[in-house]
């Protein structure tokens, strides 16, 4: 599913996008959490193509995505990313949102879409 | 290969810089071409440790040595207080993570086992004097 669309189904706003190239990048799977130490266990060789929510909003959301390659982080509940967090996200060229769902809603909406959990 | 040999500090209780060290870390290996699936597990293990000596540990050093042999090795040193039993330590979801590193985000109690399971070669010696943990890669050209 490519960005663009998971974005749409989440009715996430754009928080930054740093990367328009990505947005047009084909994601199948979502890791959803917010301990960063349960997502840096799911390392595997499809990071890159796996999107994280999220409802920790602080920089080691994004220091555990860079750790993975992840590059499209969506915050859940209506979450924001305070200046200097968002500053980090823009510095590791990242494309962070924040939808309205919750972390349960989300992850049912996209699974129903055909994003899975990863390898 | 390019020999690399880089030492870092980290300060006790640095949340704010929480992570800095290993995107360095990851930086300079990704520049001289490590593959991507072993810079994941080096990027991985190194944040992990980074993380403990801040939050469990009163701090340390981690050193960084790629030799032209293909063997890097990171080494977090930190002065104490030792952990207690490294059993319980390396046993999934098993944590001492005060409250504020909780809010950060860990204390899922996955750290040293994470820390394990990704690197080729896993050493930890402990006492209240304090703590080295080695870990090892094999970079194949």
């Amino acid at each position: 599913m490519l960005a663009n669309q998971i974005v749409q189904k989440l009715n996430a706003t754009a928080l930054g996008v740093w990367n328009q190239n990505l947005m047009n990048k084909d994601y199948q799977y979502v890791f959803a959490t917010d301990l960063m130490s349960d997502a840096l266990a799911m390392i595997n060789n499809s990071c890159d193509q796996t999107v994280l929510l999220t409802g920790l909003c602080n920089a080691q959301s994004l220091r555990t995505a860079e750790m993975l390659d992840l590059e499209l982080i969506i915050y859940v509940r209506g979450k924001k990313l305070d200046e200097e967090v968002l500053k980090l996200a823009m510095e590791m060229g990242f494309n962070v949102f924040s939808t309205d769902y919750s972390m349960f809603e989300a992850s049912g909406i996209l699974y129903q879409e055909g994003l899975h959990a990863g390898d | 290969m390019q020999v690399i040999n880089q030492q870092f500090i980290v300060e006790r209780d640095d949340y704010a810089n929480a992570g800095k060290v290993s995107s360095q870390v990851k930086q300079t290996l990704n520049q001289i071409g490590i593959p991507g699936e072993l810079l994941r597990r080096v990027a991985v293990a190194c944040y992990e440790a980074e993380i403990n000596m801040i939050i469990h540990a009163w701090g340390g050093t981690i050193q960084c040595t790629l030799e032209d042999n293909g063997e890097l090795t990171l080494t977090f040193k930190d002065p104490g207080p030792g952990i207690p039993n490294i059993d319980k330590a390396l046993t999934p979801g098993w944590s001492t993570a005060s409250e504020k590193a909780r809010q950060l985000g860990f204390g899922a109690g996955m750290g040293l086992f994470n820390i394990k399971r990704v690197s080729d070669h896993f050493d930890i010696q402990t006492s209240p004097q304090g703590t080295t943990l080695t870990i090892g890669f094999l970079v194949t050209s």
